[in-house]
């Protein structure tokens, strides 16, 4: 068995390859390997046509001696990204059942709206009063947005959910120091958060402390109360939360956490589970980020990016950062200074006015749906994700099992105790079956977590698929088939990668290893 | 609904797999007291066609840059982007696709990000980028921020020719971190101010250019400074067409470069999704915020690439990690990749050298209509003096059909400076265009 330098096999049994068959020239049908561009030899080469330009004689001493990047005509340029793009896997090939991300299906109506002249060619510092559509679209969606989650303001300036968390955390902090609650320094937060969140509390110089968890995956209401206290400003609880069930003490977390003098922040990853079947206004929250990439179906374009408007109580509305649209004798206006109406605005997230090209599309999205199809949306996105945990359960171990889960399924790996193989084998045998695994070890609450969202925009049919095919990777765990697992995934474009090279010995950019040598 | 595949029979079947009686149980656990007993108020579903009415409404509501005569810069740039560009970004594969967490089925996604983080260390002159930031302000914001983490110190200054809204956002980010932001007052040219404010006590000073009057900058003396007392220097360039044509911040050395990429690929959006380009020296690299993307091999040996150094970041540190920030600008920095693929450094040399011809165009025509131009040295902006406020020149002139550029006022309404245009000009600003400017100047 041939072993790589780190020592891991790099020739398992069980390979593609030693089925027997080899393409003559080491290529394998339709899945191309393409080299990357700066092996490819266009060093001198431009797939763009432009005029002639005049030297710039005025720039004496102040110009670079050459830029080193290799250019490909277009038709090399297509073939190129097309190669490399039939590499990944998308929510359009298959299941994408990555929990807490919500991978649900990108209308495309979303994507030809955003790119109308009138959203996509507008400059953001462009004279108002030739950007009244574009105003008058955030001003639509900053209404829909309140109204769905029943409060007053809404900042639509970050750029991304932790964006969006850094945002409502600005706005506690201003609100405690015009109050005279500056010296407050501690936000709660549970253990099963998302990373962003405590990271978010830290990046703005609070101290982090957890908050138990109850045997069934809920906030430990005795550990929080006790943890309540003067120092307090704030907690951040994911609801949904990230173990996929509901807070069921929801009003009591509120008005504990108000009757301490602390603010209730709740992170919206999870709005798509109850949106138009819960306001979470009704539920006590002072601020909460929604991932319009999330509930509203933004595209998640290979990471990014996203959009994470804040919505907004009216205790902490008044800190909100410029800018944010008004309506004004001359039509609507943006304030995007910290001054006269917006004076005590915490500051500003970004240069601009926030992800105008996912506004249209989220806008695009919530007005297809409109306040039914949005109620419709949250109501399957929880019967699929109860119907893969019914449907999964015999064979798989739910980490809650008493009780309806929300939009995601959580399972433990107690069921692969004794076989050999792990979370990370399973989810990588997932990849040879046609799917894109689940989230896996988070949150870190449960052992070998398998987090599993399926969003409602399955159809029962690749539901029943995936199950089947899990089911049957869990028959194959237990009947010994380990190779099939550990040596996973067998079928995909790559083999498992080696993580651990990868960060012992950095190599971030590519360089030219003949003329480095 | 055409988004939602369930029947009605669907779900009957399914909620009988499940034993529930209806899919109110599956809402058991929220409080009685805040369940809504039916739809919010708002309108009710609509079929596409409806929509795309409703949307190309609003959209007409608006002048778009390539509506004529046409001027703003000042951190977003109007260029013509190759058909090709969009068409690869709305392939499914990189559309709807996440964070390429599974290596082994997102090599697409993740060897773009490979050559993105190399054109941008070529385009910089450094040695490594990482895989993009929300923006170009919200990357200077967190260099500021890893400028502490590098020495320890609690001081940034920023440069009066830094934009204005980066400075903000700075402040508010990297204050809110604890940090102590030194503001120089707006100035065209900066530099003295900036060498007289550093010292011992400095983390590092930002320095923009070309600046936001358009002012271009060899800044190897304020790097000279910065480093004598232990201090980094960060270089921002909101204008990433510059890096064709403009000594890099990697030669003039800065340890920290960050830009704003949108003129490379992407639309104008108003101001959004845009993507932040961040690059270090090598022995930084550790103390970088945001996603890298690094080679590797797979398990036959063959090359692959991978998120890695994942270390510094949130899902693993929590709240000891370098930033809080969890995505990167992913199909933003596809964009910019394809685009400057096409162009390779040959097209981006001469795109930027068109960009300076058209600039110089404008500042002779709108010194001929009887203005004075501050900027001595420029890429393809420039900053004039108006005869009275600029914000209402602006207005004026489009009622004429001229967006002749953005008032300083509107950047910075404190600084004093509001007879300050700001203008830019840029292969997609034509002669007639310029014309047309000139002659509205003189009338107005």
């Amino acid at each position: 068995m041939t072993m790589q330098n780190v020592g891991r096999p790099t020739r398992p049994e069980g390979s593609a390859e030693s089925t027997g068959f080899a393409s003559l020239t080491g290529a394998r049908g339709l899945v191309q390997d393409e080299p990357l561009i700066f092996e490819l030899g266009g060093w001198t080469k431009t797939g763009v046509d432009l005029p002639d330009a005049e030297e710039p004689s005025d720039l004496a001493g102040l110009t670079r001696a050459g830029l080193p990047l290799p250019g490909l005509s277009e038709p090399e340029a297509m073939r190129h990204y097309v190669r490399l793009s039939q590499k990944n896997h998308a929510i359009d090939l298959a299941l994408y059942p990555l929990g807490s991300c919500t991978m649900k299906h990108n209308p495309r109506l979303n994507e030809k709206a955003a790119r109308m002249a009138g959203f996509a060619d507008l400059h953001p510092l462009a004279p108002q009063s030739t950007t009244q559509g574009a105003l008058a679209l955030m001003d639509r969606l900053a209404h829909w947005l309140k109204t769905l989650t029943g409060m007053p303001a809404v900042a639509l300036a970050p750029k991304a959910g932790a964006h969006g968390e850094l945002c409502g955390l600005l706005c506690i902090k201003a609100a405690h120091e015009a109050a005279g609650q500056g010296h407050r320094r501690t936000v709660l937060v549970p253990t099963s958060a998302h990373g962003t969140n405590p990271a978010t509390a830290a990046f703005v110089g609070y101290n982090v402390t957890e908050i138990a968890q109850t045997p069934d995956g809920r906030v430990d209401l005795a550990d929080l109360e006790a943890k309540l206290g003067p120092d307090v400003a704030a907690i951040m609880v994911t609801n949904p939360n990230t173990c996929g069930l509901f807070e069921r003490d929801i009003l009591d977390i509120s008005r504990l956490t108000h009757a301490a003098g602390a603010y209730f922040y709740c992170d919206g990853a999870n709005f798509n589970a109850i949106v138009g079947r819960v306001r979470p206004g009704d539920l006590g929250v002072d601020a909460m980020h929604i991932n319009l990439h999330k509930t509203f179906s933004t595209p998640h374009g290979g990471g990014g990016p996203g959009a994470g408007p804040v919505v907004l109580s009216e205790a902490l509305a008044p800190f909100a950062p410029a800018p944010w649209v008004v309506s004004g004798p001359d039509g609507l206006k943006l304030v995007e200074e910290a001054v006269d109406e917006a004076a005590s605005a915490f500051g500003r997230m970004s240069a601009f006015h926030g992800q105008m090209g996912m506004f249209v599309r989220a806008y695009a999205y919530m007005r297809s749906h409109g306040a039914d199809g949005l109620r419709q949306v949250a109501e399957d996105a929880v019967l699929n994700a109860n119907y893969i945990k019914a449907s999964l359960s015999d064979v798989m171990t739910p980490a809650f099992p008493d009780g309806p889960c929300m939009h995601e399924a959580l399972f433990d790996d107690a069921w692969l105790e004794g076989t050999g193989v792990t979370t990370l084998d399973f989810a990588k045998a997932m990849i040879d079956e046609g799917f894109h695994p689940m989230t896996m070890y988070f949150p870190l609450v449960v052992h070998g977590a398998m987090l599993i969202e399926p969003t409602e925009t399955e159809s029962k049919r690749e539901l029943d698929r995936f199950c089947d095919a899990l089911r049957a990777l869990a028959a194959a765990a237990k009947d010994g088939d380990v190779a099939r697992f550990k040596d996973a995934p067998h079928l995909a474009p790559m083999r498992r990668l080696d993580e651990t090279l990868a960060a012992r010995k950095p190599k971030l950019t590519w360089k030219d290893e003949v003329a480095t040598s | 609904m055409r988004y939602l595949p369930l029947t009605p029979d669907d779900r009957t079947q399914m909620l009988a797999a499940i034993g529930a009686p209806d899919v109110d149980a599956l809402f058991a656990d929220v409080p009685k007291a805040a369940r809504l007993a039916g739809p919010v108020d708002l309108p009710m579903h609509a079929g596409e066609l409806e929509v795309e009415r409703e949307l190309s409404a609003l959209s007409a509501m608006s002048r778009p840059a390539g509506a004529g005569p046409f001027f703003c810069g000042a951190g977003a740039y109007k260029h013509h982007v190759p058909a090709t560009v969009d068409h690869i970004i709305q392939r499914s594969e990189f559309l709807t696709s996440y964070t390429p967490y599974q290596p082994e089925i997102a090599q697409g996604t993740l060897q773009v990000l490979f050559e993105f983080q190399t054109q941008v260390a070529a385009l910089t002159g450094m040695d490594v980028a990482n895989a993009s930031m929300y923006d170009g302000s919200t990357a200077t914001a967190e260099a500021v921020m890893m400028a502490q983490r590098v020495n320890r110190r609690e001081k940034a200054i920023l440069s009066g020719g830094l934009h204005p809204h980066y400075a903000a956002t700075t402040q508010t980010i990297a204050h809110a971190e604890g940090m102590h932001i030194v503001r120089l007052p707006a100035a065209v040219d900066a530099e003295a101010a900036v060498i007289d404010a550093i010292d011992d006590t400095t983390a590092c000073v930002v320095v923009q250019t070309p600046n936001v009057f358009g002012v271009v900058t060899d800044v190897t003396r304020i790097a000279e400074a910065a480093h004598a007392k232990g201090a980094l220097l960060i270089v921002v360039t909101t204008e990433a067409v510059s890096f064709g044509l403009l000594k890099t911040p990697g030669e003039m050395g800065a340890d920290i470069a960050v830009a704003e990429g949108q003129s490379i690929g992407n639309a104008l959006n108003y101001g959004g999704p845009y993507v932040g380009l961040f690059a270090v020296r090598d022995k930084l690299v550790r103390q970088m915020p945001g996603r890298l993307c690094g080679e590797t091999v797979d398990a036959e040996g063959r090359r692959g690439y991978v998120l890695t150094l994942s270390t510094r970041e949130q899902h693993i540190r929590r709240e000891k990690a370098t930033s809080n920030i969890c995505t990167n600008s992913g199909l933003c920095a596809l964009a910019f990749t394809i685009h400057m693929t096409l162009l390779g450094g040959t097209g981006l040399t001469q795109l930027a050298k068109i960009n300076h011809a058209k600039a110089r165009e404008l500042k002779a025509a709108v010194e001929g209509a009887g203005l004075e131009v501050l900027t001595p040295r420029f890429f393809n902006e420039i900053a004039v003096r108006t005869k009275g406020p600029a914000a209402a020149l602006v207005e004026r002139l489009v009622g004429r059909g001229i967006v002749a550029g953005v008032p300083y006022s509107r950047l910075d309404p404190h600084a004093g400076l509001d007879d300050v245009l700001l203008l830019c000009a840029t292969e997609t600003t034509t002669s007639d265009d310029i014309v047309a400017l000139a002659s509205a100047l003189k009338a107005a």
